[in-house]
This record gives structure tokens, C-alpha cells and sequence, in this order.
């Protein structure tokens, strides 16, 4: 049965995979027949390699504390650090062809904040990353973090947002002067590869239920697509319920009580995605303690969504949580289910317990004392 | 207290001066209309009422019969329209020309719903046709309700006819779907003149704009810049204008919301921000709203619910209703009934003996309705 699986992954034209089998759980076994799924084996010295892309600012400080961690937990994962600093290729500036491949080869990805080059002519790193492998669904969990008091306590929302069209789509133009177009495309190919990834994230994950959230009493046509999309998925996972939520209710009810989306993943086209998760990150307590995942055909790249922090940079100052929960995020997608765990408990005993928190949290501990603490407590 | 909405004279007055200056960019201002007064015979003021779909028919039972025990000079034209009816129902024209000889309505929200085979959305269709082009959302906390958020008090006003709303749609190609977006300089220019105003003529300190022009750099783009041009003639009279990145704004709106003052911005980012908002002070109950334009204006809770799961239990929360009928009361000019009203309400909630599901009690649309008129 597995050797079937592996044939029907590889006729589906994933670019890393290999004859070889690799040690997996059985969970990450049904995601494997799902495009966008982590495929790559275990190298020579039987562990994978994953790219790891510091980023700017704060970004090499918290990478490194991350490995700390990894090395620490015996996590089987080699890292392979590249950088994305444009580089002038054939009189464009571009993405160093280094990176892109380690990317390639490894199919996952780590990477810490970016700085955005001000100035015409750079092109966006995020929008090349995403549209050199194909980042089709950005997910979103947002966990009320116990130690870092909000004005809500009850947070548990994930959401999952289509990443490659809808309003972002940037097709735009002048039709005459002083009237703009702006053209919103909504694809059933991208609707469904969206739902189906929500689906199954739905099921892996034990909360069996998936939302849609649409306005498509307004826009018929596009957001009717979609959700008709949701539906026709849903379809294919009768186990997972499906409801659907129109847009006002689901910004009115997760201001008012979150906890209503606490067995629910919801799921969205881009403008709304970006727009409600940056919203539940404001709920648990800003972009700093959020956790960020790319899920693409070729790739996935997981993030953290924060800023740079250029004014504390270098000062051993920056909070490494962020990035620590993407990458417990990656290790879901990997299947090492049990090191996710490992990390992401000890991390939140450390905030919760409130000895040693970094300047951001409330505390005045420095990022080393930070991880260290985490390490004692894995 | 609400902030009142002076509109007759001012506003005809500020679109005269609107007209001078606008000499000097290239944009068409329509011209000033005369007094915007609904039909006034004999003293009393005749404006249309639509109930709408879900909870409608209890809240405005409750305007009625406050209005009645208030002595209101004003006599309702009323239209039962229906969001759940097929297409062929003359009830909405009639309600539309009948706002249109009226000038003046008050409204709740209508039913739509999502095929593409059955109409679109009366709300949007009455909007545009009568080019109510402004809808103003007042966000604030009322003493005796206490939610999360405390000192909550801003006012959205949000482009209310082309935008993402624009309903032009198609299907290119099977399984693609081409949506559009519409911004224009003009309509963008009218609502940033008229957030200003506002701002100007309630005492406000900032305005701040709405939008996501990182991404979409023309549409948006072009919102924002034409902002930031109209914000230059008031920068003399003091009004601070600011810009923010509405994923951004989300994120400030559920942790920082006090440092917001008046927010412009396009159709549906407004849509998002409203219900945002009103979720931070206590729920669709509570936000009253309007749409505004330059002939016409109507009234209609600021967070637009149909409220179809408690239909018929009487447990509405008729707060925004009456606060919007108190709005279109002083548009009208009678600012002492608008007075005594609001603060009827005001005091019934501060007492807080009646609340009604959504403030926490068991109290019945009827009993806040009978406490608000024992307040008067």
C-alpha cells in the first residue's frame, strides 16, 4: 500500500521526490497524497534538511536561538542558511539562484524577518517567494498565549487564506483618468487547492470542522465560486463538517467571542485572510507571538510575520517566539509530530511561567537567557 | 451624547465653498441643491419607513411607538419590503420613489441572498440609486453597557457606491471569475470632503484613511492620494489626517481602538471596520448609522444584521434603531425631540435594571421599548 501511494505522489510531478522511501507516522502519510505536503527524505546522516533564511534585523539573533533549540531537543534536522538579499542578475534584481535552489531541493523552509528595500525596482521578496513555488494557502493559527494577558483569553483561531489571487491579484489599470479598475480573480482551481489543503488540515489537526467565510451575497459571482468550491470539496471529507459564514458575522463574532472558532478552520479568499488574521493576531497580542506557514505545490516556506526591529537589533533584546512557533509549525507539516510538541510546550512554560521574559513580553531578560530557559525545559 | 449631524443649511452652504475651490483641480463637483428638507406640510414631516427583513418589523415597532409617545411631528410612509421575495415585486420601487418624494427614511436591513439567480442587494441597489454616497457609523460606549474596550468613541465613514460593491462580475472563462473593482477620483474626492466636514463640523481631531495601497497601488492608491490632497485645504482649520494599512488598523482596532478619531475609507474595507467597531462597544444592537448623499438621506442601524435567528422572539435590541432615528431627527432639524429621546435611552441603559440578550439580560424588545417611553 505505501509503495501505491508513493506511484500515485510521483505521477502528481512533485519535483523532490525520490524512489526512496522515508520514515514517516502514518498521519503524514495521508497528507503525502496532497499537493504541497512534505516529501523529502532523510539525508545521509538520516536527517532532514530544511533552509533556513535568517532575514534582516532581529532575524539572524532569533534564527539562531531557534537552532539552539532544534539542537538542543535533538531535533533531526540539518540546516541550510542562505540569504535573499537581491542580487543584480542580467540587469534585474532577483533572488540569488542559490537560495532558490536549497529551497527546491529541500522543500521546506524557515525564515525570519525581512527587510523591505525602499525604492522603485525591487521587486517584493514575499511576492517572488510565493510565486516561485507556487505558496498557495497561508495559515494562520492564533493561540491566546497564557502569561501575555490580552484583553481576550480564549483565543484558539486558525485560519487558513488563499495566497495567490483574489484581491491581490494586482491587476489593476487607469480605464480613463480619475477612474481605476481593480480586478479581483477567483479561480476554481486555486479555490479548491485552497479548501482541500483546509480540509485536511482540518482532519489532522482533530477539530473536524471547516468555515468559510465569503461575502457572496454582495459578489455572486466570485465569492459564489468560491464558497461553491468549499462546498464541492467538502464533499470529499464527510467526516469534516462544513458551515459558512458570511464576512460581517465572522469580524462581529471574533471581536465579541473568539471562542466560537475554537473547533472550527476557517477558511478565505486573500483580502478577507489577510485582513482577520492579522485581526486574531491582535487579539493574542500583535504579529510578535504569531506563527506563520506558506503551504505551496513546490515548497513551503514558514515565517515569522514580524517586523525587523532594526532599533533593537544586535542587542541580544529580540523575542525569538515568533519564529520558534512557525518552526513548530514546519515540524507539523514534516510529521515530527513529537518534537512539535516537545518545543512549543516548553516555550509556552516559559512565558506562562514569567521568570524570564524578553522586553516585548514584559520582562527584562535578553534573548539568550530566553532560549536558555526554553532549553531547560525541554 | 451624539454628536449631531447639522445638514440642511451647512452642508449647502459647504458645498457652495467646495464649488470655488474645486475650480482649481480638474474634477467635476456637482453642483449645490437647495435645502435638503423633507416634505414639510402643516408642521409635520413625512418620511418613509422600511422595517426589512429579520428583526425589522420589532425595532421599528419600537421607533413607532416611542415617536408616538414622544409627540414626534412626523408621519411614517410605511413599505413592508422584503429581501426573501423573487424578483417582480413592485413593494421596493414604490418604497424607492417613495424616498425619493420624501427625501428622508428610515430603514432596517434587507435580506439578501447569495445566488447569482436571485437580485442583488436592495440595501446596496437603494444606496446607489439615490447616491447616498456617505455612510456614517458612529462607534462609541454607552455608560452603563461596559464591554472589553473602554473610551471607545470614533466614527467611520466609508464610500457607500463603488468600491468592491461595484457588482460588475463575470465569468471569463469556466471556474474563473473576474470581480471589479471600481475607484474613482471623484467619488473618492466627495467622501474625503465630506469626512473632513464632518470632522470639522463635530469637533474632531484626526482623520484618518482607510486602505491597502501597498497592494493595490492604483485603486487604492488613487483613495489615498486624493485623501491626502483634500486633507491640505484643512490642515489650517487643525485637523490632523493619517493613514493606515487597514490589516493594520484590524490589529489596532482589537487591542488600541481609543486612538482612532473619524476613519474614511472605501466600501468594504468600511463594511469589515463597522462591524469591528461595533463589536468592540457591545454589538449590532447598539451602532445606529445612516447613509448620506446630497438630496437624500436615510437611517439604518450602522451594523447591518438582518438579525433572521431571533426574528420574532422579541429579544432585538431596538438601541440602534432608536439611535438612528434620533439621528435623522435632528437631519430633520428637531433636535429637542432628538434630545429627549437619546437621552431616554441613555438612561434607561444606565440604569441598567432593563437589558435586553445582547447586554447580558432577559428583558424583551418590549420592555426596554416601555422603559425608554417611562423615561421620556
Amino acid at each position: 500500500m505505501f509503495a501505491a501511494t508513493r506511484a500515485a505522489v510521483a505521477l502528481q510531478g512533485v519535483k523532490s521526490l525520490s524512489a526512496k522511501t522515508a520514515v514517516r507516522t502514518m498521519a503524514s502519510q495521508a497528507a503525502s497524497t496532497m499537493p504541497g505536503a512534505f516529501n523529502s527524505k532523510k539525508n545521509a546522516n538520516g536527517n532532514y534538511t530544511v533552509t533556513l533564511i535568517p532575514g534582516d534585523g532581529i532575524g539572524p539573533e532569533i534564527s539562531e536561538s531557534v537552532v539552539k533549540i532544534y539542537k538542543a531537543a535533538g531535533v533531526p534536522i540539518e540546516w541550510e542558511p542562505v540569504s535573499v538579499t537581491p542580487v543584480l542578475k542580467n540587469g534585474k534584481v532577483a533572488i540569488p539562484d542559490e537560495a532558490l535552489h536549497s529551497v527546491k531541493k529541500n522543500t521546506v523552509a524557515l525564515k525570519g524577518p525581512l527587510a523591505t528595500p525602499i525604492g522603485k525596482g525591487h521587486v517584493s521578496l514575499n511576492l517572488t517567494l510565493r510565486r516561485t513555488f507556487n505558496l498557495y494557502a497561508n495559515v494562520r493559527p492564533c493561540k491566546s498565549v497564557v502569561g501575555y494577558k490580552t484583553l481576550y483569553d480564549n483565543v484558539d483561531t486558525v485560519l487558513i487564506r488563499e495566497n495567490t489571487e483574489g484581491e491581490y491579484s494586482g491587476i489593476e489599470h487607469e480605464v480613463v483618468d480619475g477612474v481605476v479598475q481593480s480586478i479581483k480573480l477567483i479561480t476554481k482551481d486555486a479555490s479548491n487547492r485552497c479548501a482541500r489543503y483546509a480540509f485536511n488540515y482540518a482532519k489532522e489537526t482533530g477539530r473536524n470542522r471547516v468555515t468559510a467565510v465569503h461575502k457572496a451575497n454582495i459578489m455572486k459571482l466570485s465569492d459564489g465560486l468560491f464558497l461553491a468550491s468549499c462546498q464541492e470539496v467538502a464533499r470529499e471529507f464527510p467526516e469534516v463538517k462544513f458551515d459558512d459564514l458570511m464576512l460581517d458575522r465572522a469580524c462581529l463574532q471574533i471581536v465579541q467571542d473568539p471562542s466560537v472558532f475554537a473547533d472550527t478552520v476557517m477558511v478565505m479568499p486573500n483580502l478577507y485572510g489577510d485582513i482577520l488574521s492579522d485581526m486574531s493576531a491582535g487579539l493574542i497580542g500583535g504579529l510578535g507571538l504569531t506563527p506563520s506557514g506558506n503551504i505551496g505545490r513546490d515548497a513551503s516556506i514558514f515565517e515569522a510575520v514580524h517586523g525587523t526591529a532594526p532599533d533593537i537589533a544586535g542587542q541580544d533584546k529580540a523575542n525569538p517566539t515568533a519564529l520558534l512557533f512557525s518552526s513548530v509549525l514546519m515540524l507539523r507539516h514534516m510529521g515530527l509530530n513529537q518534537y512539535a510538541d516537545q518545543i512549543e510546550r516548553a516555550t509556552l512554560k516559559v512565558i506562562a511561567d514569567g521568570k524570564v521574559l524578553t522586553g516585548d513580553l514584559g520582562g527584562r531578560s535578553t534573548n539568550t537567557e530566553f532560549t536558555n530557559a526554553i532549553i531547560s525545559e525541554l | 451624547m451624539l454628536h449631531s449631524i447639522p445638514l440642511s443649511e451647512p452642508l449647502a452652504a459647504t458645498f457652495s465653498k467646495v464649488g470655488l475651490r474645486a475650480t482649481s483641480t480638474s474634477t467635476i463637483v456637482p453642483q449645490p441643491q437647495d435645502q435638503i428638507h423633507s416634505s414639510k406640510l402643516g408642521g409635520r414631516y413625512t418620511v418613509t419607513l422600511i422595517p426589512g427583513d429579520g428583526v425589522g418589523q420589532e425595532i421599528a415597532a419600537a421607533v413607532k411607538t416611542i415617536f408616538k409617545a414622544a409627540n414626534v411631528p412626523v408621519d411614517w410612509e410605511q413599505f413592508d419590503v422584503s429581501g426573501y421575495t423573487s424578483a417582480g415585486d413592485n413593494t421596493f420601487q414604490q418604497s424607492v420613489e417613495s424616498l425619493r418624494r420624501n427625501k428622508v427614511g428610515l430603514k432596517g436591513i434587507l435580506y439578501t441572498p447569495v445566488s447569482s439567480l436571485d437580485h442583488s442587494s436592495f440595501n446596496v441597489t437603494i444606496r446607489k440609486d439615490l447616491d447616498m454616497y456617505a455612510s456614517l457609523v458612529l462607534c462609541k460606549n454607552i455608560p452603563g453597557y461596559p464591554t472589553r474596550h473602554e473610551g471607545v468613541d470614533f466614527v467611520i465613514i466609508r464610500e457607500n457606491t463603488e468600491g468592491e460593491y461595484s457588482g460588475l462580475e463575470h465569468e471569463s472563462y469556466p471556474g474563473v471569475v473576474e470581480s471589479l473593482k471600481v475607484v474613482t477620483r471623484i467619488k473618492s474626492e466627495r467622501i474625503a470632503r465630506f469626512a473632513f466636514d464632518f470632522a470639522l463640523r463635530n469637533n474632531r481631531k484626526k482623520v484618518t484613511c482607510i486602505h491597502k495601497a501597498n497592494i493595490m497601488k492604483l485603486a487604492d492608491g488613487l483613495f489615498l492620494d486624493t485623501c491626502r490632497e483634500v486633507s491640505k485645504e484643512y490642515a489650517s482649520s487643525g485637523i490632523k489626517f493619517d493613514d493606515m494599512i487597514v490589516d493594520n488598523a484590524s490589529m489596532q482596532l482589537v487591542s488600541k481602538p481609543q486612538q482612532f478619531d473619524v476613519m474614511v475609507m472605501p466600501n468594504l474595507y468600511g463594511n469589515i471596520v463597522s462591524n469591528i467597531g461595533a463589536g468592540l462597544v457591545g454589538g449590532p444592537g447598539i451602532v445606529p448609522g445612516s447613509n448620506i448623499g446630497r438630496e437624500y438621506a436615510m437611517f439604518e442601524p450602522g451594523c447591518r444584521h438582518v438579525g433572521k435567528d431571533i426574528q420574532g422572539r422579541n429579544t432585538a435590541n431596538p438601541s440602534a434603531m432608536i439611535f438612528s432615528s434620533v439621528m435623522m431627527l435632528r437631519h430633520l432639524g428637531l433636535d429637542d425631540h432628538a434630545n429627549k429621546i437619546a437621552n431616554a435611552v441613555f438612561k434607561t441603559i444606565l440604569t441598567g435594571a432593563i437589558k435586553t440578550p445582547d447586554m447580558g439580560g432577559s428583558s424583551t424588545t418590549t420592555d426596554f421599548t416601555s422603559a425608554v417611553v417611562s423615561n421620556l
